[in-house]
């Protein structure tokens, strides 16, 4: 963090210097990338927008239809069953809330880490967090089946003077997820603060002005506000840096803490902490790689961004790999015949390898195909450096990650053990419909936020600009010819 | 502060801060610079210079300018403290008060009276092993909350209005323009002296901000 008055040391003149990619590519000024950025939000919508917005809105009415069905009819419009009673609802709704997470691990741990590349791609990811944990919400809410009642979850004086059970993972998840979506929501308005600011004082309209001066609050970039603005910032990220990893943990909970083989398991909590993040960084990439190219950010944006969000999706694959092989090691290991059968009877026994195929044999390939094979494919730099195949790629976490958990709760419940009582789970059409409404609901928000928001951070990638070091111009050396100046540190 | 109310010249309007026919009272005087580095370098020196009631608006927080302006650490992290406290206490009283099995003396208000303790699993009413996720997710709520709080009360956020918005200039603040604002109310402030040394600074526009008409 040298600030560049002085080199803290002369590299020897044969010694190579690695040059740290530049954040912001072709040396783009400030008023260039206020420009760039705002522009999206202040000038007409393209056709592919209304294109995309009226598509992905209609599919986003199925959402309510497929809920007033259910609503006016009874759960039993899934096809959730016994012994199958948590299928594609739960599942739905731990793919969604991991999904999330990939926005608040760029937003807290990658800013408390340090790591200036987030600034460019977190306002979107953040965004992607709120949407995707809207999305989660209907599921375990509907899930309740007499949705009247839902408040129930909540500690709410009654005249019944009965109190929500506080031993349960149920509630510790209704806590997590409540408090989650509160403090992401507010972390993300903070940020985005003095951005719409910046789209305040450009406004053209009474109506711009007036809208976006009330959501700026007034923001006048004093360094006095912005004194306690970093040290908020700050403190939201240290809190929302253990907060991500104990919602997924929780989460994980209401399958661990139960005694069904198959989640009764102490890797729980971090393979889904590694699994969310993994799942959440294949749906960045999925949203961004498109806007990139459709509004033209490949200099804020860049190649190196997509490089390191690749080699993250690398990385979580693998860890998640490894849970998977752990997993198996585990139902080995233990001797438990109850848990073994799980693992090798209903998971893994494909039909060519076992006499007795499990019911859900495609289910668990998938998952594995998807999640551990496909990622692989990141240790080439080839496949990192092209966006087609990035997006290509990532397509894969994103299916293998709902495979994931549709395996985890469907083959776990399916056949456990009372072999009178099993069973086997096929998707009515509302499932299908509702999960395919909530897929155009979260595509739907996020059009309408690339939209209205400043999708990128136009303050914080200011920020790493090398002229927003008040010593760049000191000492007489240009970041030209400076590469450690030319980082912004 | 001059409120009197003498016609002068828009000549003269530079030079004194009495009301007009379109501006209000003299608010302090405004420099545009156009890099970080000079305002960085010119807030070294208002501040050496003694000013107390002035500011530094910039696109972005400035690295160092905390220090460049003489201000001390933030201390809203204290009220992020006190939040976390709030949030374990709320937590641990909504969880004790509603779940433990305990008799309350009889001077307690009725109201308070809301335990039914339920038996569920065999497992004790109230214990803290089971409870710490509850503590943990209140007290990161209430930390949110409170240190949000902190910002804005002590940003005295949000405003519908501000001086500084009736310089034109300064609508470049949210964009590449850093400026730094001397008010009028500040003991050092003098209307004759005070831009000349702002310009000597390096400011590109000095100019004088009024606070709207009353």
């Amino acid at each position: 963090m040298a600030h560049g008055t002085a080199p803290l040391f002369e590299p020897h003149p044969d010694l190579h210097v690695v040059e740290r990619a530049p954040l912001v590519l072709n040396g783009r000024s400030m008023g260039w990338i206020t420009e760039h950025v705002s522009q999206i939000v202040e000038q007409r919508a393209k056709s592919w927008w209304w294109w995309a917005v009226m598509i992905t809105g209609f599919v986003a009415c199925l959402v309510p239809l497929a809920l007033a069905y259910l609503v006016s009819t009874g759960v039993g419009v899934w096809g959730n069953n016994q012994p199958v009673s948590w299928a594609w609802d739960i599942t739905n709704f731990v793919f969604w809330i991991g999904i999330g997470h990939a926005g608040t691990l760029i937003s807290a741990i990658l800013f408390l880490t340090r790591q200036k590349w987030r600034t460019s791609i977190n306002r979107s990811a953040e965004a992607m967090t709120i949407f995707a944990v809207i999305c989660a919400a209907i599921f375990p809410v509907f899930h309740v089946g007499r949705i009247w009642f839902a408040w129930f979850l909540f500690p709410i004086p009654n005249s019944n003077v009965i109190w929500q059970n506080f031993r349960s993972p149920l509630l510790w998840d209704v806590f997590a997820v409540s408090t989650y979506f509160t403090v992401s929501l507010l972390f993300w308005y903070v940020g985005l603060v003095p951005d719409l600011a910046t789209i305040r004082d450009r406004a053209t309209t009474k109506l711009r002005k007036v809208v976006y001066g009330a959501l700026a609050l007034g923001w006048r970039g004093s360094n006095r506000n912005w004194r306690h603005y970093e040290k908020a910032y700050l403190v939201l990220a240290g809190i929302s840096t253990p907060l991500v990893l104990s919602v997924h943990s929780v989460v994980s909970f209401d399958f661990a803490t139960s005694v069904i083989p198959g989640w009764h398991t102490t890797i729980f909590p971090p393979y889904f902490v590694a699994g969310a993040i993994f799942g959440g960084f294949a749906m960045v990439l999925t949203l961004l790689i498109p806007a990139r190219a459709l509004y033209g950010l490949h200099d804020l944006i860049t190649d190196k961004h997509i490089d390191n969000m690749c080699k993250i999706v690398l990385l979580t694959g693998t860890i998640v790999g490894y849970a998977y092989m752990m997993e198996l090691f585990i139902a080995w290991y233990s001797g438990n015949p109850f848990e073994q059968w799980v693992f090798f009877r209903n998971r893994i026994a494909a039909p060519g390898f076992s006499d007795q195929p499990a019911p859900y044999w495609w289910a668990y390939w998938s998952m594995i195909g998807c999640n551990v094979i496909a990622p692989q494919f990141f240790w080439f730099k080839f496949c990192r450096q092209h966006a087609v195949v990035v997006w290509i790629i990532v397509q894969f976490p994103n299916i293998g990650m709902w495979f994931e958990r549709f395996v985890i709760i469907a083959t776990s419940l399916h056949r456990d053990y009372v072999p009178s009582s099993w069973g086997y789970f096929t998707p009515t059409i509302t499932d299908i419909l509702l999960f395919v409404g909530t897929i155009g609901l979260f595509v739907f928000l996020f059009l309408l936020f690339v939209r209205f928001l400043p999708m990128i951070t136009i303050f914080e990638v200011k920020a790493v600009l090398p002229e927003a070091d008040p010593h760049h111009d000191h000492g007489g050396h240009g970041h030209a010819k400076e590469p450690q100046a030319a980082q912004g540190h | 502060m001059g409120d009197t109310d003498t016609r002068k010249s828009p000549k003269q309007r530079r030079d004194t801060d009495t009301m007009t026919e379109t501006q209000g009272r003299l608010f302090g005087v405004g420099a545009e610079f156009s890099s970080a580095s000079q305002v960085y370098a010119a807030a070294e020196k208002c501040r050496d210079h003694g000013f107390k009631r002035w500011d530094v608006h910039t696109p972005f927080p400035v690295h160092g300018m905390d220090d460049a302006m003489g201000l001390g650490p933030s201390r809203l992290s204290f009220f992020s403290l006190m939040g976390a406290c709030t949030g374990v206490t709320v937590a641990f009283l909504l969880i004790f008060l509603t779940t433990a099995d305990y008799k309350l003396p009889d001077w307690v208000p009725m109201w308070l009276h809301q335990n039914y303790p339920l038996i569920v699993n065999g497992k004790p009413f109230f214990a803290f092993e089971p409870s710490i996720p509850i503590f943990f997710e209140l007290a990161i709520l209430c930390t949110a909350l409170f240190t949000i709080g902190a910002l804005l009360a002590m940003n005295m956020l949000p405003r519908w209005n501000h001086p500084c918005f009736n310089w034109d200039r300064f609508a470049k603040v949210t964009d590449d323009k850093f400026f730094i604002v001397i008010e009028a109310c500040d003991p050092k402030f003098s209307e004759l002296e005070t831009p000349d040394f702002l310009k000597s600074l390096g400011a590109g526009a000095v100019e004088m901000i009024h606070e709207d008409k009353e």
